[in-house]
C-alpha cells in the first residue's frame, strides 16, 4: 500500500465537529452521517479556492435561522451552504437519500421539514398529483432564466404550463470500474453482470434503488429499462437473485467503498464518476452500450415545507450561475443552463464521462413516472434485497 | 417446575406476585370507593402512558395491517389478510434473523460471561468500578458512530491494509456475516456482561467455599454453583439482547452491507422503499408476536434452570 490511510480522512477536525454538531441539531439517520461525511470528500477537493459569492437581493421576508435541504450523497458543495449562511443567516441542515422512493416515502407520511429537496425528473409528475409539492412561484426566483435551460433535460418539471421544479443538473447512470483491479475493458451491461459473478466476485456495488438496479438488470437482456412487463421483470429477478451472493454490497453509497478499495466496480451516476475518476484516476466510469438511464435532477419546495420563505431564498441562491458553476466544479454533474457552461472551464467541457459521445447517450433512456409507484418492481426490489 | 429441588433463595420460591388487595365488602361502600377513587388516580399516569405510547401505536398497526397498498403507496383501508397471507414472502429475512439473533445472543454470551466473571469474582476491589466504567462508557456514543467506526477498521483501508504489509492481499473482511457477528457482539456486549455481573456479584461465596471443602473440583464448583447461580443474569442478559437482535436494522445494512438481510431491514424497506404500509404493519405484528413468544419462552426456562426462582426479564 503506497498510500497513507489519512489519503480515506478527507475532513478536518473542526469541519467533522461542526457537521457534527449540525447532525446534533436536526434529525439523525445513518444517511445522514454517510451523507456528510461524503460531503466532506467534496470539502477536501473543492476548499482551495471559493471565496464568498455576490450577494444576490433577496426579499425582505424573515428568512428565520435554519432550514433544511433533502438531497443525494456527495451532490454539493458544502461552501455553498456556509456561503448562504454567511449572507442570510440561515443554517442549511442536509439530509441525504439513496432512491426517489425513500423521498417520497418521507414526503407521503408528512412532517419530513423539508423546505426544498432534489427530485429527479420522473418523479415530479406523482408528487404533484399527490399534490405535496408547491407550485413555484417565479416571481421569487429572479435568478432563474428558462431560455438558457436546455430543454431536453427541463421539461419534466413544468406541468400543464405551472412549473413545480427547476433543473439542477442533469446526468447518466452507468458504472465505475477500479481498472487496476478489473482490468479487461468493459463496455455493456451485459459485461457489468457477467464480471459481478466472475472476476468481481465480492467485489460489487448495485445500488439501492429499484430504478436503477431493475433497470440496469434489464439491460442485460436489452429489454427496456423502464419495463413492468411481468415477464421482463421476472428475468431481471432471476438475474439479481443469481448475482446476489456475489455482490459485495447494496448501497447508494459507493463512494466509500470504491476509494478504499473493497468494491472494484459499481453501478455509478456521473457525479460520483466524475468525483472518483478526479481523485482516483484508475476508476474509470463506463456507460453500457445496451443503454440506461439519463436523468435530470431538479428542485423543488414541498407543499408543507416549513420555512418556505428560506426554501426560495435557497432556491434563487441556487440559481445564481456563479454559485451553480461551483456547485457543478463540486458535484461533477453536467449543468443544464447555458449561463453556467458559460463559466465552466474547457477541461470541464471536455470530460467525456460528463459529456458521453452522441452514440452512447442515444440508447438511454430517462426514467419513467410509472416505475416510481408500481407495485410490482418495489416488490421485485424487496425480494431481491431480502434474499 | 421443581419446586423441590435444591433452593437458595427460599423467601423467593413463592414467584413474588403481587399479592391482590381485599374483597370488597358492601358494608364498606364508601370508604372502598374512595379508595378505588384513589388507587385509579394514582395508576391514572401510567396507564395513559402505557395506551398512549403502547396500546395505541400497535391499534394504529393493526388496522394498518389489514389494509392495502394504495396506488401510489402508503395506506388504503380495507379488510384483509393478504398481507399476513403474503408472509412468506420475507421468509429468508425471518430465517436469517430467527438463527443470526439467538447466534449472535449467544456469541454475545459466550464473550460477556468471562468479562463478567472476572469482574465479578476476580477483579480486585479498587479496580472493579474503573472496569465497570470502561465497559459502560463506549455505550454512551451512539451505535450508529461506533459501527462506522468498524465499518473502516474491516473496511479496506483498516485490517486488510495492515495485512497486505505481511503480504495477506485482497482480503474482504466487511460485507460478510461474520462482520455482522462482529457488530452485534460488540454493540451489545454492555447488556450482557452487566446482569451477569450483577448475578455474580451478588453470589454467596460461602457457597463456593462449601463446595470446595465437600471435594468438589473448581469445574464442577462452577458448573454446579457458580454457573447455575447466575443463570437468572445469564438468561436476562440473553433475551435483553436477543429481543433486540429481532428488530435489529442498523448492523446489518453498515457491517452488512444491506445483504445480510434481517427482518428489521426488510421492515424498514417495506416503509421507506416499497411503501408498503400493510405489508410492513403486518410483518411488524408478527414481529411483535414473535418476540413475546420468545420472552415468555426465556422465562420459563430461566425460572426452571434457576431452581424456580422468578426472574424478571426487563
Amino acid at each position: 500500500m503506497s498510500k497513507s490511510y489519512r489519503d480515506g480522512l478527507p475532513i478536518s477536525p473542526e469541519k467533522f465537529v461542526d457537521q457534527l454538531m449540525r447532525l446534533k441539531r436536526g434529525s439523525i439517520g445513518r444517511r445522514d452521517f454517510l451523507g456528510l461525511t461524503g460531503l466532506g470528500v467534496a470539502t477536501a477537493v473543492m476548499a482551495r479556492e471559493l471565496g464568498i459569492m455576490p450577494t444576490p437581493a433577496f426579499a425582505a421576508e424573515d428568512l428565520g435561522d435554519r432550514m433544511s435541504i433533502a438531497t443525494w450523497p456527495n451532490y454539493h458543495d458544502p461552501q455553498t451552504f456556509e456561503n448562504f449562511k454567511a449572507e442570510t443567516g440561515v443554517a442549511v441542515e442536509v439530509n441525504v437519500f439513496g432512491s426517489n422512493e425513500e423521498m417520497l416515502a418521507k414526503l407521503q407520511a408528512g412532517g419530513s421539514g423539508w423546505s426544498l429537496f432534489v427530485p429527479t425528473n420522473y418523479t415530479i409528475s406523482t408528487y404533484k398529483k399527490l399534490g405535496i409539492i408547491e407550485p413555484l412561484d417565479m416571481a421569487k426566483l429572479g435568478n432563474f432564466d428558462g431560455t438558457k435551460e436546455d430543454a431536453r433535460f427541463t421539461a419534466e418539471g413544468t406541468i400543464d404550463g405551472t412549473t413545480y421544479a427547476v433543473p439542477k443538473n442533469w446526468g447518466t447512470t452507468g458504472f465505475a470500474v477500479n481498472t487496476k483491479k478489473l482490468t479487461k475493458p468493459m463496455s455493456s451491461w451485459k459485461e457489468f453482470w457477467d464480471t459481478a459473478m466472475a472476476e468481481g466476485d465480492g467485489r460489487t456495488m448495485v445500488h439501492d434503488y429499484q430504478l436503477t438496479t431493475i433497470g440496469n438488470a434489464l439491460k442485460y437482456y436489452g429489454y427496456s429499462f423502464n419495463s413492468l412487463k411481468q415477464d421482463e421483470l421476472a428475468k431481471a429477478e432471476e438475474l439479481l437473485l443469481k448475482v446476489k451472493p456475489h455482490l459485495f454490497a447494496v448501497s447508494s453509497d459507493y463512494q466509500p467503498s470504491m476509494r478504499s478499495g473493497d468494491a472494484w466496480m459499481t453501478m455509478c451516476w456521473t457525479n460520483d464518476g466524475a468525483q472518483l475518476h478526479r481523485d482516483i484516476p484508475e476508476i474509470a466510469y463506463v456507460l453500457g452500450k445496451e443503454g440506461g438511464e439519463i436523468w435530470t435532477d431538479f428542485y423543488a419546495i414541498p407543499k408543507d415545507a416549513p420555512n418556505k420563505p428560506a426554501g426560495y431564498a435557497l432556491l434563487n441562491y441556487l440559481m445564481n450561475p456563479k454559485v451553480a458553476v461551483k456547485e457543478h466544479l463540486a458535484n461533477g454533474a453536467p449543468s443544464t443552463d447555458a449561463r453556467v457552461n458559460a463559466l465552466l472551464p474547457k477541461e470541464v467541457l471536455d470530460n467525456p464521462i460528463l459529456y458521453p459521445a452522441a452514440d452512447l447517450l442515444k440508447p438511454l433512456e430517462f426514467g419513467a413516472a410509472a416505475t416510481l409507484t408500481d407495485p410490482g418492481r418495489a416488490e421485485l426490489m424487496a425480494r431481491f434485497k431480502s434474499a | 417446575m421443581s419446586e423441590t429441588g435444591h433452593n437458595p433463595d427460599p423467601d423467593n420460591s413463592t414467584g413474588g406476585e403481587i399479592p391482590a388487595g381485599p374483597e370488597p365488602a358492601f358494608s364498606m361502600r364508601g370508604n372502598l370507593l374512595h379508595r378505588n377513587l384513589l388507587t385509579a388516580l394514582l395508576l391514572a399516569p401510567a396507564t395513559m402512558w402505557l395506551v398512549v405510547f403502547l396500546v395505541l401505536p400497535f391499534v394504529a398497526i393493526a388496522i394498518f395491517s389489514v389494509g392495502e397498498r394504495a396506488p401510489e403507496g402508503g395506506y388504503q383501508a380495507a379488510l384483509t389478510f393478504a398481507q399476513y397471507a403474503n408472509l412468506p414472502a420475507r421468509a429468508t429475512a425471518f430465517w436469517n434473523t430467527m438463527v443470526l439473533a439467538p447466534a449472535g445472543a449467544l456469541a454475545c454470551l459466550l464473550v460477556a460471561y468471562p468479562v463478567a466473571y472476572y469482574l465479578a469474582l476476580r477483579a480486585p476491589q479498587r479496580w472493579r468500578l474503573i472496569l465497570l466504567a470502561l465497559i459502560v462508557i463506549p455505550f454512551w456514543t451512539s451505535l450508529l458512530m461506533r459501527t462506522y467506526a468498524w465499518m473502516y477498521i474491516l473496511g479496506g483501508r483498516g485490517i486488510p491494509a495492515l495485512l497486505a504489509y505481511v503480504g495477506i492481499e485482497d482480503l474482504r473482511l466487511i460485507n460478510t456475516p461474520g462482520a455482522v457477528l462482529l457488530g452485534i457482539v460488540y454493540g451489545y456486549l454492555p447488556l450482557m456482561i452487566l446482569p451477569i455481573y450483577v448475578s455474580l456479584e451478588r453470589l454467596d461465596r460461602r457457597l463456593l467455599e462449601a463446595s470446595a471443602d465437600l471435594g468438589a473440583t473448581p469445574l464442577s464448583t462452577f458448573i454446579g454453583v457458580t454457573l447455575r447461580l447466575s443463570l437468572p443474569g445469564v438468561m436476562t442478559g440473553f433475551s435483553l439482547v436477543m429481543i433486540l437482535l429481532l428488530g435489529e436494522y442498523l448492523i446489518p445494512t453498515l457491517l452488512g452491507g444491506g445483504k445480510v438481510f434481517f427482518i428489521g431491514n426488510a421492515l424498514v424497506d417495506l416503509f421507506l422503499q416499497s411503501r408498503n404500509w400493510p405489508f410492513g404493519s403486518a410483518i411488524a405484528i408478527t414481529l411483535v408476536l414473535v418476540s413475546v413468544v420468545v420472552l415468555i419462552v426465556a422465562n420459563r426456562i430461566s425460572t426452571r434452570l434457576s431452581g424456580a426462582r422468578r426472574v424478571d426479564l426487563i
